[in-house]
């Protein structure tokens, strides 16, 4: 059992992580003008300072033992009423620690990144201000210590995410993405709301050490319903069925947020929201077992998704939310996965970034155009960014010695563990994969120049590629460096638990068959698009094709099933608001008698209208109570 | 048979009711300065009018929330029955007295339109006539907005501590009557305003006729106007059910008005939106504080034994309230009828804390209203700084791109509205947490459920004001924000400032709210 050591030290610094780019959120946005020129600076430098001191409380937690590696810092008491408290509490442990490292550092590159990126944006010092805001807030999620103030951070980097997607506002599209963002995220806040509710009606409190600590003695029910919650929420921050939809047309906001939020960090919450709640998911099979489903699924249709879109930023996005779907299916196998989920996260989290800002440095040099069928022959004009891009490809396709290549088949090993099933789906999603990402990688690098008259691609500044060049060193050594330098399941293990069993297929066997399905659809995608020309108009393609490119229908099975009918509530309610009151309260008065029957032809009169309903509503609140009584 | 009646009321001895004196002195200190007032009205020349009366208000208001500090601890039921004062009570005095304050610095503000304060310059002279361009050039004030304010604070002041139902009919009509003059006193947009203000006043002496029609009844049950006799009446005689419950469904029809709840709110959008928005604000942020106060006093101290009756009732009340606001809300497209539509809402999630019907809950509802009401004020003061040429810029259009043009108070606008949706880190989550809370300990979840989907419904509609004011350009349309003078800032200074607070720093409110116990009985 680990425990909690008291924050002394570098420990008692916990707060600063968090406090630092805050401070610089606060100084952009309210600093005005004034800060303009130097405020993006003071933006980096913030997030730099972060990560220097993250890295020390790497070294310093390495000095202890596993088992005393947990450390609380108690600031003040936030919250606390009747028999409810919540404190404004930090925990550091492996888990927060490694979330730290990847916030801060790849957090620290993408803003240096952003200064060669967003140079020449009148609105730059707010940018450095939205994304200093979302690194305060992911970092208060990932370190608190319950799950009230896990929430504060949950709705911080939504709020971040949001600004940040809607930033281009001259765009209409950003907008409205940006709102689809916003909707579709706050129905998973009401997963998070309501589990946050129940835990504490179930357990009387709602820090991590209660909850989990009495996990056991709940029913099986109410830690499935907590779990199933948990889900809902993590469904929407991370863009798992059935709440996919915003991510791909997050994609609107700037490119580097595409990286840091809607890649590497905040759509990994909801991995981390349930490998922090291992304690209540060990214990509920049955939310477990839809976390499975929600993972699998989701690793199709992002993949699906990503094999059809010639933007080459939302098929990045669908390849996120497909890797994602890999982790949470992870996470969903209990202490099998958690590890391997987290591991897959780390890695990810660097190779898609590089691999975004990637596109993000094409795009810079191509006029921001995304239409990968005007891309093509870039490899010789922007060398950097295609070694750095050919990196990351490898990386997700699970090449060894590449990251990608240890997580994704630790992972996928761990799944056959538990069921050969998830097994044998996830290895032909890793085939699938291959296809898309070579896809990617053959019509933007290879073949022939499909250029637009006007656009000359040119190798961006070094502010840039510097930050590329680290990020492709990660996705091509952080994976090694894990496992057999910092040991990740041992690193883990006190905090989410490991277990392993015996697989029906040897780890050689794994890698074997997914190393040649992942092969064969790197051929596949290399005979479509390397060998033959790339048609600069979409051909009209296959009905999945097709479907794919509407990403699944997803928009339209919202439309149907929540735009349409809350709209029609509205207007229906608004109509009726505007003719008085409600019909049923109208219809109620009207049996009041020979008064109500008089008045009910007076309704052009607002007052008359509105005493009428007065009326009605006296005659239900009456006969409410008087029934209540009678029974 | 009349005489010996006569003679018989000769020989009763009439004793003095007995009054501790001191712990009604912020009544009396408000009530006393209301009269001078009066006579400022009278005896003062005009030009001296309108300094004398702000500082006998703030005086007064000041003085009586000295008092109201001075008596914590007090718990005592005095004037033979009819008044308690007790932790609740001071409370909610004490926000009651903050809250008129930074309204009455809303209505003091003279910076923000050219032509002069927010009120009429008489309100007797016909819109749009020859007398009221005269009245408007010479510069003419209607300094009766004063007393109205001190009469109204005072019958809000008793209506949070009555103990029976004579004396909190009496408080409603002293609170109500002035807030219907007020209302009709708008400046610009004169015949919206005397339309609310009308509408106002025939809704709520309707209101009134149901509140003292059902504690007619409940006299007639028990014998008495008094809370903590009706309450061991209920106990002593369970049986009798019918008169009891149409006199209690009554009464709560008169305070539900007073609320807003669905569905006794139609008024709300009308006037809301036709007041003056200094008044708007002061109605807004105190008539809520005073009528749930008025009510949790009602229903814990006097209906506590029935509370099995009322909370089905209030249950569909405080659901059909959330979602109904909520929903309405979304299709507003003037700042000012959405934001009644909001404190629709916001009545329905302080109705979840009443319902549970404990100490929680009473606590939690306390902690909301007080949040909520700094919040209110917060809102309306920044309404009424966004103008146009034509007076204020109430329409959601005039606010496209406010961002652009006036960033801090768009922030400042955008933190109440984060507020209201209760985002975390601002007062409004923590109240909405509280009453989440109270609610499902009291084993209505159902209704929390209810509320936390109303919530996200709600949400939605306040942040597409954020979104219209930074996601867009400005254009002509757009309104400018006058800069006010120190009174308007000093108010939206103290919101923005209790807005944070109470969102990251809650605990000596809720330490209070907690402390103040429950009602005396």
């Amino acid at each position: 059992m680990t425990e909690l050591m008291p924050a002394e030290g570098v420990f008692s610094l916990i707060w600063l992580l968090i406090a630092l780019p805050l401070a610089g959120a606060v100084v952009l946005l309210f600093g005005g003008r004034r800060t303009n020129s130097w405020g993006p600076y003071l933006g980096v430098l913030t997030v730099c300072a972060s990560a220097v001191l993250g890295w020390l409380m790497l070294l310093a937690m390495l000095q202890n033992p596993p088992e005393e590696r947990t450390f609380d810092q108690n600031l003040f008491t936030w919250v606390s009423v009747g028999g409810f408290q919540a404190d404004m509490a930090f925990q550091l442990d492996q888990l927060s620690m490694v979330f730290v490292l990847l916030i801060t550092t790849v957090g620290a590159l993408i803003h240096i990144y952003s200064l060669g990126y967003m140079a020449h944006d009148p609105d730059r010092r707010k940018f450095f201000g939205y994304l200093n805001l979302f690194v305060g807030a992911m970092l208060i999620l990932v370190l608190a210590n319950n799950f009230l103030l896990l929430y504060v951070g949950w709705e911080g980097v939504g709020l971040a995410s949001y600004l940040l997607i809607g930033f281009y506002q001259y765009k209409h599209s950003a907008a409205a993405a940006a709102k689809k963002a916003f909707v579709i995220n706050r129905v998973g806040d009401v997963g998070l709301s309501l589990a946050i509710m129940l835990m504490f009606v179930t357990f009387g409190s709602v820090s991590f050490e209660d909850v989990f600590g009495a996990a056991d003695q709940a029913s099986e029910g109410t830690l499935n319903a907590i779990g199933l919650l948990l889900l809902l929420a993590a469904a929407g921050k991370s863009a798992q069925f059935p709440l996919q939809a915003w991510l791909l047309d997050a994609m609107e906001g700037p490119t580097p947020v595409s990286a840091l939020i809607h890649a590497a960090t905040m759509v990994t919450a909801g991995v981390y929201l349930i490998a922090r709640s291992n304690a209540i998911f060990d214990l509920a099979q049955v939310a477990a077992t839809a976390v499975i489903v929600v993972g699998v699924i989701t690793v199709f249709m992002g993949a699906i998704i990503g094999s059809a879109k010639d933007d080459i930023k939302k098929s990045l996005a669908g390849s996120t939310m497909s890797q994602i779907g890999y982790m949470i299916a992870a996470v969903g196998l209990g202490p099998i996965g958690y590890v391997f989920g987290i591991f897959h996260l780390l890695t990810h989290g660097v190779f898609k970034a590089g691999l975004f800002l990637g596109a993000g440095s094409v795009m810079h040099g191509m006029n921001d155009n995304v239409n990968m069928r005007r891309y093509g022959a870039l490899r010789t004009v922007m060398f950097i960014t295609f070694i750095t891009f050919a990196a990351g490809w490898l990386s997700i396709l699970g090449i060894p010695p590449f990251s990608g290549f240890w997580s994704k088949d630790e992972l996928i090993h761990a799944a056959f563990e538990e069921s050969v099933l998830v097994g044998v789906l996830l290895i032909i999603a890793a085939g699938i994969t291959g296809f898309y990402m070579t896809r990617m990688f053959i019509m933007t690098f290879l073949g022939k120049a499909r250029w637009e008259d006007d656009v000359h691609p040119h190798e961006s500044p070094k502010v840039m590629t510097i930050p590329l060049i680290i990020l492709a060193l990660g996705s091509t050594f952080l994976g090694m460096a894990l496992l057999f330098w910092g040991d990740i399941e041992s690193w883990l293990e006190p905090v989410v638990g490991f277990e392993s069993k015996e697989a029906p297929l040897s780890t050689a066997a794994t890698i074997g068959i997914s190393l040649a399905a992942v092969i064969a659809g790197v051929i596949v995608a290399y005979v479509m698009y390397a060998r033959r020309p790339i048609p600069i108009e979409a051909p009209r393609g296959s009905w999945l094709t097709r479907a794919a490119r509407e990403e699944l229908y997803g928009n339209q099975v919202n439309q149907v099933l929540v735009v349409t009918p809350t709209l029609v509530a509205a207007k229906a309610a608004t109509s009726i608001d505007a003719k008085g009151i409600d019909g049923l309260v109208n219809g109620l008065a009207a049996l009041v008698g020979a008064i109500s029957g008089r008045l009910r032809r007076y309704q052009t009169g607002f007052v008359r209208t509105y005493a009428l309903s007065m009326v009605g509503g006296a005659v239900i609140v009456v006969l409410a109570l008087v029934l209540v009584r009678a029974s | 048979m009349s005489a010996p009646a006569l003679v018989m009321a000769a020989e009763v001895q009439f004793t003095l009711p007995s009054v501790n004196y001191y712990a009604i002195a912020p009544i009396l200190i408000l009530f006393g300065a209301a009269v001078v007032s009066v006579l400022v009205e009278a005896f003062v020349p005009r030009g001296g009018r309108r300094p004398t009366q702000l500082v006998l208000v703030i005086g007064a208001i000041v003085a009586a929330l000295v008092v109201t500090v001075d008596l914590r601890g007090t718990r005592l039921i005095t004037g033979e029955g009819a008044i308690a004062v007790d932790g609740p009570t001071l409370v909610l005095w004490g926000a009651l007295l903050v809250v008129g304050l930074l309204a009455t610095f809303l209505m003091a503000e003279r910076s923000v339109d050219p032509l002069g304060d927010a009120f009429a310059p008489r309100a007797s002279a016909l819109p749009g006539s020859e007398d009221e361009q005269q009245f408007t050039k010479r510069g003419f004030l209607q300094t009766e907005v004063w007393p109205f304010l001190l009469f109204a604070l005072t019958g809000m002041l008793v209506f949070a501590a009555a103990n029976d139902f004579l004396l909190m009919f009496v408080a409603l009509e002293v609170m109500s009557l002035p807030l219907y003059l007020l209302a009709g006193m708008a400046r610009r947009r004169r015949l919206l305003s005397q339309e609310a203000a009308l509408k106002y006043f025939l809704l709520g002496a309707f209101s009134s006729a149901f509140f003292l029609y059902g504690a007619a009844l409940l006299y007639g049950y028990s014998g008495s106007v008094n809370f903590v006799i009706l309450s061991e009446t209920l106990a002593a005689k369970p049986g009798e059910g019918t008169l009891v419950a149409v006199g209690v469904a009554l009464v709560m029809v008169g305070l539900l008005f007073k609320i807003a709840a669905v569905p006794f709110h139609q008024w709300t959008p009308d006037v809301y939106q036709g007041a003056p928005t200094p008044v708007t604000a002061f109605m807004a942020a105190t008539v809520k504080i005073a009528a749930f106060a008025a009510m949790l006093r009602l229903l814990y101290v006097s209906l506590g034994g029935l509370r099995w009756d009322w909370t089905p009732m209030l249950w569909i009340i405080a659901g059909l309230t959330m979602v109904i606001g909520s929903v309405l809300a979304i299709t507003q497209t003037d700042i000012k009828r959405m934001l009644a539509y909001s404190s629709i809402a916001q009545a329905g999630f302080i109705l979840i804390g009443v319902v549970a019907a404990s100490p929680e809950g009473l606590a939690s509802s306390i902690f909301y209203l007080i949040a909520y009401a700094f919040t209110t004020i917060g809102t309306f003061a920044v309404v009424s700084m966004v103008r146009n040429a034509s007076g204020e810029a109430t329409s959601l259009s005039a606010w496209v791109g406010l961002g652009k043009k006036s960033p801090v108070i768009a922030a400042v606008f955008s933190l109440f509205l984060l507020s209201l949706a209760g985002i975390p880190l601002t007062s409004g989550f923590v109240g909405k947490f509280a009453v989440f809370s109270a609610g499902i300990a009291s084993g209505a979840a159902w209704l929390v459920v209810v509320g936390v989907i109303a919530s996200i419904i709600a949400a939605f509609f306040y942040v597409r004001v954020i979104v219209l004011m930074y996601f867009s350009e400005p254009t002509e349309d757009t309104a400018s924000v006058v800069i006010p003078s120190t009174f308007t800032t000093i108010a939206l200074t103290a919101a923005t400032v209790m807005t944070i607070a109470l969102g990251v720093f809650p605990q000596w409110l809720l330490d209070i709210v907690e402390q103040a116990g429950v009602f005396v009985r």
